[in-house]
């Protein structure tokens, strides 16, 4: 069944309305916020922990089990002073493949707003950091109006929305750099410095920004907050399967014949997604290679796994891959699926932050190899060697970009091996003639 | 990582940009922006101090700005904060040029989504109307650079330039926004599709469609 448009949480997701606050509320945003704070902090975190909801940044860590995390009593400081708490939202969405915040943040933004309150008050926070990637330059202007209309209606600020509750939101614009997509690399960002992701423990819930104890949330987590408080738990956990509940901004770019984002149920079948929403297959369902489910960072998917696959994070892990952000990259026969792959390894050499050596060189070392296989300048040897080069900077480096940059290299190696050989053998050939 | 050179600090660029100060509306703006962190915080505002500073540049050259080493040093003293921790941050982040650029800045994306999309023909586009990577046009007109993601893949390919993105773009709709732009014109910001209006499926919709015509709200529905 598909999901109904009274069910999507995202209406102006296309924006054929204004963003602005008179407009938002008459589609519900901002619809007596007061009686959702009033239901209590415990009250909140247990709803959002019954709706199932899982971080829609990537890693899919349950929702309502993070804020839990944060300090019921705030710790004291060296003057035995309570240290503020901090929500930081991260909108710093930079992976391949994921647009689905920008359509949030310029369209509707007092959702996010509504949401960093709720959110903010549920974990004890004093104020909200919006950290908003430098490239999405109109949407941070969207973002700074809308906070605009947001104080002067009383809605964030001392005693917000007449809750008795003060609370600040602010807007932090990025500056060009994918690794501030990480957590703490964001709080180091956020600190004023370069984005290299620090050490974990301390996690950020304990010692986060400026020390103080920190929760980072994606931008679409925290949009949909308000919506499944307002309608309940069993409403948001009436769509998807077990542990992989709720609805879902999709992103479908390449070769279909209409990409867009969309908002789906989760566990949608990936052939009902392309069929319903992108008009199929550029060149029908039989000129499909392959495809990305997640954005860059996850594993790609052949043809023949992914065409019945629920789009949920069980159902791509099943076929060795993963919903990340749900960011559907699709690849039809015409690609050069070695360059597709190599391009990303590119992606990662050019983002990788310098701090950790596995990364800094093999990002490097895996983008050069990653470019000869695609002329098949290489020997057959090599393949497995890059393999096990992916295989040391998997896991050995602070943060996941080493992973991720990883990811995808293995992803071609197990499924197109033969491709690869075939292009070194053709080398070959071609140098003997 | 990627390959950054920051412009070499000389007499003449000392002389240049030596008396750097915050325009009037620049000075309160930057006092703002140093008010949405805590005392004794004011680092955090490194970022869009240079952001600021970089566009008054601009505006002063009229071209997208860039960030000369004394305006760094202006942005150090204004926070309180060593020199070299305002230059690690220009030139960690990709977005301050910390070189001379020209007027329009053509950012051009090539990260797979768009690559799968055509972005190969917007980088020849740019190169036929002799663009060079890394290079200013000797009119001064154009820099050019192949970028990284800019998160419009669901309208791809892209190019931004300046403060806009320009979305479902061919070449000849890229040559159509160059030209538009040498005109000294304002072409419309945004999908190039006219049949597209952001980031729907294109033609018939599929959800949403009582969205197009008014503001509904689906709340009697529920």
């Amino acid at each position: 069944m598909a999901l109904l448009d009274k069910d999507r949480i995202f209406t102006n997701l296309y924006g054929y309305q204004p963003w602005n606050l008179k407009e938002a509320q008459a589609r519900g945003a901002w619809d007596n916020t007061k009686a959702l704070i009033e239901r209590g902090r415990d009250a909140i975190i247990d709803e959002m922990k019954a709706s199932g909801l899982r971080g829609r940044g990537g890693a899919g860590f349950p929702t309502g089990m993070k804020w839990s995390f944060m300090p019921k009593q705030p710790p004291l400081d060296q003057a035995g002073n309570p240290k503020p708490s901090f929500l930081v939202i991260n909108a710093d969405e930079s992976e391949p493949g994921s647009c689905k915040d920008r359509e949030i943040m310029r369209h509707d933004p007092h959702l996010l707003f509504e949401g960093a309150l709720v959110a903010g008050f549920a974990m004890g926070a004093r104020a909200a950091y919006i950290y908003i990637r430098g490239e999405y330059i109109r949407e941070a202007e969207t973002l700074f109006a809308a906070r605009e209309e947001a104080y002067a209606a009383g809605l964030l600020g001392k005693n917000a929305c007449g809750s008795g509750y003060d609370f600040d939101v602010f807007v932090h614009r990025g500056a060009g750099a994918y690794i501030c997509g990480e957590e703490t690399a964001m709080i180091e960002s956020l600190e004023g410095k370069k984005g290299q992701p620090r050490l974990k423990p301390p996690f950020p819930a304990g010692a986060g920004l400026y020390g103080c104890p920190t929760t980072v949330n994606n931008v679409e987590s925290i949009a949909v907050a308000p919506t499944i408080l307002r309608r309940g738990a069993a409403w948001f956990s009436s769509f998807g399967r077990e542990n992989n509940k709720g609805t879902k901004l999709f992103q479908i770019s390449g070769h279909v014949n209409r990409p867009c984002v969309v908002e789906e149920e989760m566990s949608i079948p990936f052939s009902e997604l392309i069929e319903r929403h992108c008009g199929g297959i550029r060149g029908g369902k039989d000129n499909l290679l392959a495809v990305i489910p997640g954005g860059s960072s996850v594993p790609l998917v052949p043809a023949a796994d992914i065409w019945d696959a629920p789009m949920d994070f069980d159902g791509l892990k099943a076929v060795g891959s993963g919903l990340g952000t749900a960011a559907v990259i699709v690849m039809d026969k015409s690609t050069d699926i070695v360059r597709a792959i190599s391009r990303i390894s590119y992606f990662y050499k050019h983002e990788s932050c310098g701090q950790c050596t596995p990364c800094r060189e093999g990002t490097g070392w895996m983008w050069r190899v990653m470019e000869r296989l695609r002329t098949g300048d290489a020997e057959v040897e090599e393949i497995d060697m890059l393999q096990q080069v992916t295989k040391q900077v998997e896991g050995h480096t602070i943060c996941a970009l080493g992973d991720a940059a990883a990811w995808p290299i293995q992803g071609l190696i197990r499924h197109f091996r033969p491709e690869l050989e075939r292009r070194i053998a053709e080398n070959v050939r071609e140098a003997a003639e | 990582m990627a390959d950054r050179y920051i412009e070499p600090d000389t007499p003449e660029l000392r002389a240049r940009w030596g008396n750097f100060a915050w325009t009037a509306e620049n000075a309160e703006k930057a006092k703002d922006v140093v008010s949405r962190y805590p005392a004794g915080r004011q680092r955090s505002a490194v970022m869009p101090l240079l952001d600021l500073a970089q566009r008054q540049v601009g505006a002063e050259l009229n071209t997208q700005g860039w960030l000369p080493i004394p305006v760094m040093e202006y942005i150090a003293a204004y926070l309180d904060m060593p020199v070299i921790r305002v230059v690690e941050v220009a030139s960690f982040y990709t977005m301050y040029n910390i070189a001379p650029i020209g007027r329009f800045h053509v950012q051009v994306c090539g990260t797979t989504p768009c690559m799968l999309r055509g972005s190969d023909d917007l980088l020849e586009t740019c190169k036929s109307r002799g663009m060079k990577k890394g290079h200013i046009s000797e009119d001064g007109l154009w820099s050019f650079t192949e970028v990284e993601c800019m998160g419009n893949c669901a309208s791809a390919p892209m190019v931004q330039i300046n403060d806009d993105n320009y979305e479902d773009l061919t070449s000849a709709r890229l040559n159509a926004v160059l030209d538009a732009l040498a005109r000294g014109e304002t072409p419309k910001a945004g999908t190039q599709d006219p049949a597209r209006h952001t980031v729907e499926p294109v033609g018939e919709p599929t959800n949403l469609a009582a969205m197009i015509t008014e503001n509904h709200d689906y709340r009697s529905e529920w």
